[in-house]
């Protein structure tokens, strides 16, 4: 079920703005979570942890301190779908 | 000047009932004996078999109030309490105030109830990784206060009263000497409770506490009625804005009522039910008149705690005859569960605000749903219309009883 990278981004900026109200149309790859978006770390876990069911795969606690981006996140599910 | 001197004002009021959305048409409903409760819609009430199957919902959704992310990042304890602590912020005109002197104390009486058991299920059948990340600062009981404070910048202090139903009116007592003793010049304070979990009616259910009048919703809150049964569930919140006399002059604010006295006690009885000749509540409520400065003879108006429970309501009605004994003859005493239902953490708050209105406009609420009253009952219960208030100098008391035996009085004064 591997998806396009524009799918994943897709999908990720609808959970982010579930969990957190930032604006679908902000949440693009070149954006930081914390920096530009205004995420907390708390946030960033229901994001993590809402990515992980929406895209089957895992993202393990300590891969997420490296997602710093919107774009480090979408590769790093696009590669963990294989 | 010393702490007994601050004279302590009500400047703005905030609720969500059973019974209306906000402030102006949930008293208009009040004045109209018109009543909140209805058969409950949702599934888990079949589907857990529940012995009663009604209750007071809000009558203004609070997704149909706040944001779709507010709503998924706050348990309804504290969604409610954002919506009864903002109408209340604004309605004092958003005071332009130090965030050091604004303080917040909202009370409930169970806390996040639907946050601990949907994430327990979520443990249960998806393990750990699917408990939301938000859920201990969801589910504590602190977390309505934490918000509004968040929500309002208050930081002189944000606090938590829990004692059961008496929460909501600990908190506004609580609040008031918050200001008395120089800690704040404004505080935020109320309860509410958003507890109308399957769990919450089974468990008192299972105590008996409950009305089984399954078939006539509208009319099972029936305090002083020989025919009660036992209360009705609501849910929502209340809060009011209490501030320094000084202050709310200083910026000419409109003043509701003067917040005049507390009165506190328990009753170290029984763990759930209250001392039926009511030593306890009366000591609170002579302490409230007490530090009011008034006698009983001022008080011309109760708003009573009276739950529609067989007990609760003779053992209220003793305690009002205990502490003012023919005194309690000139007091409109008003029932307004009759109507709202029981809102737990946030009955004592909602009381308090409707207590405070029956002092501004000198109009005592009906109680509604008496056919027989209860001739135990040797009190003058207003019945079913509105009843005018004295001119001149007015005093109202709110009585707010908790498991626990936690007994509260607040005193409002006419300003």
């Amino acid at each position: 079920m591997a998806q396009t990278e524009q799918e994943i981004l897709e999908g990720l900026a609808n959970i982010v703005n579930e969990e957190t109200g930032v604006d679908v149309a902000d949440v693009q790859l070149d954006k930081s979570f914390t920096d530009d978006l205004d995420i907390d770390s708390l946030s960033m876990m229901t994001i993590v942890v809402n990515a992980e069911e929406a895209f089957g795969v895992r993202i393990p606690d300590d891969e997420v301190k490296n997602l710093s981006t919107v774009g480090d996140a979408v590769t790093f599910i696009k590669n963990a779908q294989g | 000047m010393s702490s007994r001197d601050v004279k302590v004002v009500v400047t703005g009021l905030g609720v969500t009932t059973p019974v209306g959305g906000d402030v102006p048409s949930t008293w208009e409903a009040i004045l109209a004996g018109r009543s909140g409760i209805r058969t409950l819609e949702e599934d888990w009430v079949a589907k857990y078999e529940l012995p009663v199957t009604f209750g007071g919902r809000l009558a203004v959704p609070a997704d149909q109030v706040l944001t779709k992310v507010e709503v998924r990042r706050l348990d309804p304890n504290a969604q409610y309490a954002m919506i009864a602590s903002r109408e209340a912020w604004q309605d004092a005109g958003a005071p332009d105030v130090d965030p050091l002197r604004l303080g917040c104390v909202i009370g409930t009486g169970i806390g996040g109830v639907w946050t601990l058991l949907d994430q327990w299920d979520n443990l249960r059948e998806k393990g750990p990784r699917r408990v939301f990340p938000l859920a201990v600062p969801m589910l504590m009981p602190n977390s309505a206060s934490g918000n509004v404070s968040l929500d309002l910048g208050a930081r002189a202090g944000a606090h938590t009263a829990v004692s059961a139903c008496a929460s909501g009116a600990e908190s506004m007592g609580l609040a008031a000497e918050m200001i008395r003793s120089g800690r704040a010049d404004i505080v935020v304070a109320g309860g509410t409770e958003g507890a109308m979990h399957p769990l919450c009616f089974a468990g008192f259910a299972a105590m008996q506490a409950l009305s089984k009048r399954n078939d006539d919703p509208a009319h099972a809150s029936r305090p002083y009625d020989v025919d009660r049964d036992g209360f009705v569930m609501g849910e929502g919140a209340a809060v009011m804005v209490l501030e320094s006399e000084e202050s709310a002059r200083a910026r000419g604010a409109r003043i509701y009522a003067e917040f005049a006295g507390l009165g506190m006690s328990a009753d170290s009885h029984h763990i759930a039910a209250p001392e039926p000749e009511g030593a306890g509540a009366s000591r609170a409520m002579i302490e409230a008149l007490e530090r009011a400065g008034v006698s009983p003879s001022d008080v011309c108006h109760v708003n009573a705690h009276a739950t529609s429970t067989p007990v609760g309501d003779v053992a209220e009605a003793n305690a009002i005859r205990r502490a003012f004994g023919d005194a309690a003859d000139g007091m409109a005493v008003s029932a307004t569960k009759s109507m709202t239902g029981h809102l737990l953490g946030a009955a004592g708050a909602l009381e308090g605000v409707l207590t405070v209105l029956s002092v501004h406009h000198r109009v005592a609420p009906p109680t509604i749903n008496i056919e027989n009253l209860d001739p135990e009952v040797n009190l003058d219960v207003v019945r079913d219309t509105p009843r005018d208030l004295p001119a001149g100098d007015i005093v109202a008391l709110n009585n707010s009883f908790g498991f626990g035996g936690h007994n509260v009085a607040l005193a409002i004064k006419n300003y």
